[in-house]
């Protein structure tokens, strides 16, 4: 308990002097607190808030799972098989810097205004840190476990399944935990330009019908929460028992 | 058992044998020459123990006797077959970390027994739990798990398969000199009872002559055989004794001269 | 399982043409076949890509984003490596801090683009903002995590030698973090492109992000699109690479053993 309340007061502290300085801004342009809570209250009446949750998470959910499933068994064989990845490590490296949101006049062009266009932005922003991730996992597995494998005469199927799978799921699921927040930052971005709800639009929308900057500050600390949620969900997932196995030494 | 002869056991079919065995790894474009000309007969049942100086390719030549690698001159012949690659017939316990973490105790023995009926599988596992002295850790995670109890279930989990030959490199060397020794003895007692080739890669000299019935001295790089040595004496074998000694002072000047080899 | 067979050295050549090959191929094929009337083929996207080069407005745009991303990764690196060494090193200030940063940290620097606007105004300085915030937390983040791995045995060899506290800090410390630092701010420099074509394609009037709206708004020019495109990966791929160049040196190479 103790531990907490250094913390709080030092938010305590910050909001006070938020608070302070938006009493003395006579142009009034951004609310305080006050305000942001106010304009939250605003927002669950109107049951806007839960809906537009709802539409993000919507999105980044499916387009996080698409590109899991085909990007982490693409990236483990990718990995396994050397000259695979000597010919698409160079093509993964031209494509991974360019930002997702540079996709949005193809996403546009191939899906038009609206949901898929999202989900596909925040499936190209998944997918190559997916494919990267599970690439750099097969190659940490260690040797002495490959060849415990071959040594016992597994198929191959049997060798996936019960060495190579156990060995890199550790490494997924932490790729997977800053794959998913960087699907987080997309879909905001995404609902900014390419769609007409959800937590982004939200932001954008509140400013442009009206200045009602509160709502703007109520949906970023919106975004900011459910982003710190799916984070701590995924970690608690890293430490769930089965999970435990993994490099505890690192 | 042992005998009052010379030999601590009998000597039955060729297991094992080098012919020619040269090995060769490509560095930065050049051919580096690791083994030469090995030539080795290893009888069934044997105890065998191969040491020389560090990076001399000891575990090199244990990674051919075990398939997976393909030696560049001569073969690798097993049961007169020429061998391909890994087999459970031949299982090797590496020097660390070689259990899977993932697994418990009872999951990594049964790792090899996947074919067998469950009732085949639990006899077995007990079995051997018993046979390494790991009760009452059959759900313990290897991360639970002494140096020395991890490697004790590395060789459980070997054995289990029913393995002709078993390769051992360094699977001591990781842990400290009370643990060593103790090993060393249970490793002894189930080669006894269960009479199997064994190979075993060492850079210890009193590891050497405590446990094999010969020792095969390499060279430094590139290695070739030196010497292989008998030691007569039967089991058990008293550190302190005459023989004993005089065996390990002769092994130590032959690796002594190794170095200038 | 056969046993090993090494790739020769003309391979590490061959198979990404080979690739690239049938990509370009597939790409220019499947543009034939579907006769779509807007989705750029590769020769009119490499057709583009000369236009926006003789058009010495392509210069400008790179020279922009080029720009804010040096000013805001600049600045985020000033602010962040100091205060996240500190944090660091005095965990007690970690504990206060920590909290709040973790709330901020997963809001999309995009998220603060309204925000910005009303500090700013549209344009540059919106834009340096927003790589600022992209970039601040990731690096102090991998300096306060640099710190905490420095083995203490390393701080009380420092005590040992009669070293105060800022001159373990800078003699000590920094040194022992360095190659994690280097690789937070590497990461902190991917983010920050990434940032700054999105900022440029809200909140400002050029740079490369807009150079990707603008050619579909006035025009549909998916050609110049695909073109500013490849330009964004291109560069991006250089800054990384030019990064891990600077981690190579070798007094920072100890730290990377391990490092892919």
């Amino acid at each position: 308990m103790k531990l907490l309340v250094r913390p709080f007061a030092f938010i305590a502290v910050l909001l006070v002097i938020w608070q302070v300085a938006v009493n003395r801004d006579t142009a009034q342009l951004l609310p305080g607190p006050f305000g942001v809570v106010r304009g939250m209250g605003d927002l669950l009446q109107h049951g806007l808030l839960l809906k537009y949750v709802v539409a993000s998470l919507f999105r980044v959910t499916w387009g996080f799972l698409l590109a899991a499933v085909i990007a982490i068994p693409l990236g483990l064989t990718i990995g396994w098989h050397r000259r695979a990845e000597m010919a698409l490590s160079p093509l993964v490296q031209i494509f991974r810097p360019i930002s997702p949101l540079a996709w949005i006049p193809i996403a546009i062009l191939w899906f038009g205004v609206g949901d898929l266009a999202a989900i596909f932005l925040i499936f190209v922003g998944c997918f190559f840190p997916l494919m990267l991730t599970a690439m750099s996992a097969v190659h940490n597995i260690p040797a002495v476990y490959v060849n415990v494998g071959r040594n016992f005469g597994l198929s191959t199927a049997d060798f996936v399944y019960r060495v190579i799978y156990p060995a890199v799921v550790p490494q997924l699921i932490i790729g997977s935990r800053i794959t998913l927040g960087i699907a987080w930052l997309v879909v905001v971005a995404a609902e900014m330009i390419a769609v007409n709800s959800g937590l982004g639009f939200l932001i954008l929308d509140a400013r442009n019908a009206g200045n009602r900057y509160d709502l703007v500050i109520a949906g970023m600390i919106m975004i900011g929460t459910i982003g710190l949620l799916l984070d701590l969900g995924m970690r608690s997932l890293e430490r769930a028992k089965s999970f435990r196995w993994s490099y505890s030494e690192d | 058992m042992a005998t009052e002869t010379g030999m601590s056991l009998p000597v039955r079919d060729l297991k094992l044998r080098m012919e020619r065995v040269g090995m060769a790894f490509e560095r930065d474009g050049k051919s580096v020459s690791v083994l030469e000309d090995i030539n080795l007969d290893v009888s069934d049942g044997e105890f065998i123990c191969l040491v020389g100086p560090s990076g001399c390719g000891k575990s090199t030549l244990l990674n051919l006797m075990g398939g997976f690698l393909v030696p560049t001159q001569g073969s690798v012949i097993i049961d007169n077959q020429i061998i391909r690659g890994p087999d459970p017939r031949r299982i090797l316990v590496f020097q660390e970390r070689g259990v899977f973490p993932w697994l418990t105790v009872e999951g990594n023995i049964g790792f090899g027994l996947a074919k067998l009926s469950r009732a085949e599988r639990r006899e077995r596992i007990d079995h051997y739990v018993q046979m390494v002295r790991l009760q009452g850790f059959e759900h313990t995670f290897p991360s639970d798990l002494s140096g020395g109890m991890q490697q004790r279930l590395q060789v459980a989990r070997a054995l289990a398969v029913n393995p002709d030959v078993l390769y051992l490199d360094e699977p001591f060397g990781a842990l400290d000199s009370s643990t060593r020794l103790i090993l060393r003895g249970e490793l002894l007692r189930i080669w006894q009872r269960e009479r199997r080739t064994i190979i075993f890669v060492t850079h210890d000299v009193d590891e050497a002559v405590q446990l094999a019935d010969r020792v095969v001295v390499l060279s430094a790089r590139p290695a070739k055989i030196q010497n292989v040595l008998t030691i007569d004496i039967p089991h058990p074998r008293n550190i302190s004794s005459a023989r004993y000694l005089e065996h390990r002072d002769d092994l130590l000047k032959r690796i002594g001269l190794a170095y200038t080899a | 399982m056969k046993a090993f067979n090494q790739p020769g050295r003309w391979e590490k050549f061959f198979w990404p043409l080979l690739a690239a090959t049938l990509l370009l191929s597939l790409w220019h094929y499947s543009v034939l076949w579907t006769a779509t009337q807007v989705f750029p083929s590769p020769l009119s996207v490499e057709k583009g890509l000369a236009e926006l080069l003789r058009e010495h407005v392509l210069w400008s745009d790179i020279a922009d984003s080029l720009r804010r991303v040096a000013l805001g990764f600049g600045t985020a690196a000033a602010l962040g490596i100091p205060l996240g060494l500190m944090l660091g090193w005095y965990p007690s200030a970690n504990q206060v801090l920590n909290p709040v940063l973790q709330i901020l940290r997963p809001i999309s620097p995009i998220a603060w683009v309204p925000i910005a606007i009303v500090l700013f105004g549209v344009g540059d300085h919106a834009a340096v903002f927003l790589v600022f915030l992209g970039a601040f937390f990731p690096i102090m983040v991998a300096c306060t995590g640099g710190v905490s791995t420095v083995p203490s045995i390393f701080r009380r060899a420092g005590r040992n030698f009669g070293l105060s506290t800022a001159q373990i800090l800078a003699r000590v410390v920094f040194p022992a973090a360095l190659p994690q630092i280097l690789v937070g701010l590497r990461m902190a420099l991917g983010i920050s492109w990434l940032v700054v074509v999105a900022a440029e394609m809200i909140a400002v009037d050029s740079g490369l992000g807009y150079l990707v709206i603008d050619s579909r708004n006035s025009g549909k020019r998916y050609d110049l699109v695909v073109a500013a495109m490849l330009l964004i990966g291109l560069i991006g791929l250089a800054l990384d690479i030019g990064f891990r160049r600077l981690e190579r040196i070798k007094s920072v190479r100890w730290g990377f053993d391990h490092e892919s």
